[in-house]
């Protein structure tokens, strides 16, 4: 479904991604791991294409698509959840998830995916008029990830999704992403929740200042903690 | 004060909210612009000196106002799709001077042209038939044509606000000028609708300038003044806010209108007190940058 090979990445002169090569195939949950700074974060960024200055190869669903822009990208399925969420002030939660499928092909689905979309996530359907910023942290990831499903993608990219969110909702989301694979999206997440993460991922890669520096599968790594401890220690 | 009496300050608030009109709809391309694209558009009053031209150089062809009316804002549009394209577009990611000085420059290029094509002389631009002459409002007399420019400044910001707040365009724009990288993660070409956003304030522009085009002689400078007036309803209102573009142009409409009546020598500085107080009070503007034309 992806695969990287020697993709390096700068913000200005500052070179971050140092040459990685990772793989996802089509219906994993992979998971990437490290340090913060490690280049988690920049990484996922290039696979959506939000990084000007990039070298290498990024071959998504057997295209190369390392010069595309990030709305191309979206448009062969490729979705993006960053860390930050970037919930649209001003707007309404049913207008941040019809954003979700305007630019797409299918947006006549809208209504249709609305539904589908509110059955999937029953704490956002009370809330389709409110203001999506008044909402907790833990309903406006929900509705980072539910406006980047709206338009069903193939693979969807999620940045530390349980990052500040009550640990009741930390569940219900990892329990979201159980669903998502079953239902055929392909996941790539960071996440600083290591165990979470690993217990439902199928592989894992650690990255440590801008390197890939191992990768296993995901019950392996679960197992070695001595390999947690050494690259994620917080 | 003998003579002055209610009908006479009544009437001049009304003078007020005509050429507050005019100041509405300069205002509302500006902050359009600036909220979507963050561009300071140096050029906002050539591109209204513009659609005075246009609307004399086309009612020389057409002899009706109300084509020209259609005509004069698309034909603006049009130049500023071009201007976006070609010359705004490379500058978008680098120093916010840039695009400044692009525009800065670009309305002094405009006015040399139309100094080589009209000549340096006014033109005067008449009243189209059918809206000369003076109307009975209740309180007094009062000159059809400004009445028709508040109803439709009134009619355009209603259409305008419809237009942003209902349709789907619209709902790209709102977001966009919060968080256009959201937008390209999901799916749209951001670079276009900025294109567009760019021809529809630079067209309302145009609009302006044939509309205020009866009430003055059209010369090349004309957009220079208005330049200034236009930055200080802005400013006044809140950079990117429709609301406060309102707000703000009837305000300074008024303003002026009163001072005029009250202490002529005061009311080219009066907008410009005005908003100095506005700024003291709230640095921000009235409706300051709650979000674009929310």
């Amino acid at each position: 479904m992806l695969k990287i090979a020697n993709l390096s990445a700068w913000y200005g002169h500052s070179h971050i991604l140092q040459g990685i090569s990772l793989e996802v195939k089509r219906g994993e949950i992979v998971t990437l791991i490290g340090r913060n700074g490690a280049g988690k974060t920049t990484t996922l960024r290039s696979i959506m294409g939000l990084v000007p200055k990039r070298q290498g190869s990024v071959v998504f669903d057997g295209a190369e698509i390392l010069s595309e822009p990030a709305h191309k990208r979206f448009h062969r399925g490729l979705a993006y959840v960053p860390e930050e969420r970037r919930i649209v002030p001003g707007l309404s939660v049913l207008e941040n998830l019809r954003l979700g499928i305007i630019g797409s092909a299918s947006r006549s689905k809208e209504n249709e995916r609305i539904d589908v979309i509110a059955e999937t996530f029953p704490r956002l359907k009370q809330r389709l008029t409110q203001e999506a910023i008044t909402m907790s942290g833990g309903e406006q990831q929900m509705l980072a990830i539910a406006r980047a499903m709206m338009a069903e993608p193939q693979m969807i990219l999620l940045d530390e999704p349980s990052e500040g969110i009550m640990p009741i909702l930390v569940d219900e989301m990892f329990e979201l992403f159980r669903t998502m694979k079953a239902a055929g999206t392909t996941i790539m997440l960071v996440e600083q929740n290591v165990e979470l993460a690993l217990g439902i991922s199928d592989r894992a890669y650690i990255m440590d200042q801008g390197e890939i520096v191992y990768h296993d599968t995901a019950a392996a790594l679960l197992a070695d903690k001595a390999m947690q401890e050494r690259y994620c220690a917080v | 004060m003998s003579g002055l009496t209610l009908e006479l300050l009544l009437l001049q608030i009304v003078t007020g909210v005509a050429l507050g009109s005019v100041f509405v709809l300069l205002a509302i391309g500006l902050s359009l612009i600036f909220g979507m694209l963050t561009i300071v558009n140096f050029a906002h009053g050539a591109f209204y000196m513009v659609g005075a031209y246009m609307g004399v150089f086309l009612y020389g062809l057409t002899k009706n106002f109300w084509i020209c009316l259609v005509l004069v804002p698309l034909a603006v549009g049009t130049i500023g799709l071009v201007v976006e394209r070609f010359l705004v577009r490379p500058l978008y990611g680098r120093n916010i001077d840039d695009p400044l000085l692009l525009t800065f420059g670009l309305g002094y290029v405009f006015i040399e042209s139309i100094r080589i094509l009209f000549g340096l002389n006014g033109i005067p631009f008449s009243t189209p038939a059918g809206l000369r002459g003076a109307v009975d409002i209740g309180i007094g007399y009062f000159p059809l044509y400004r009445l028709f420019l508040i109803g439709a400044t009134g009619m355009l910001v209603l259409g305008l606000w419809l237009f942003i707040e209902k349709t789907k365009f619209g709902l790209i724009i709102r977001a966009g000028a919060r968080d256009p990288e959201i937008l390209k993660v999901l799916g749209i070409d951001v670079s276009k609708i900025w294109l567009l956003v760019f021809g529809i304030g630079t067209g309302i522009a145009g609009l302006s300038g044939i509309l205020a085009a009866p009430l003055q002689a059209v010369t090349p400078e004309m957009g220079i003044p208005v330049l200034a007036e236009a930055f200080v309803v802005t400013v006044v209102g809140g950079m990117g806010s429709l609301i406060g573009a309102v707000t703000a142009g009837l305000m300074v409409g008024i303003v002026v209108a009163m001072t005029s009546l009250f202490m002529p020598e005061m009311a080219k500085v009066s907008i410009f007190l005005l908003m100095a107080l506005v700024l003291l009070v709230r640095p921000q503007g009235l409706f300051g940058r709650a979000g674009l034309m929310g």
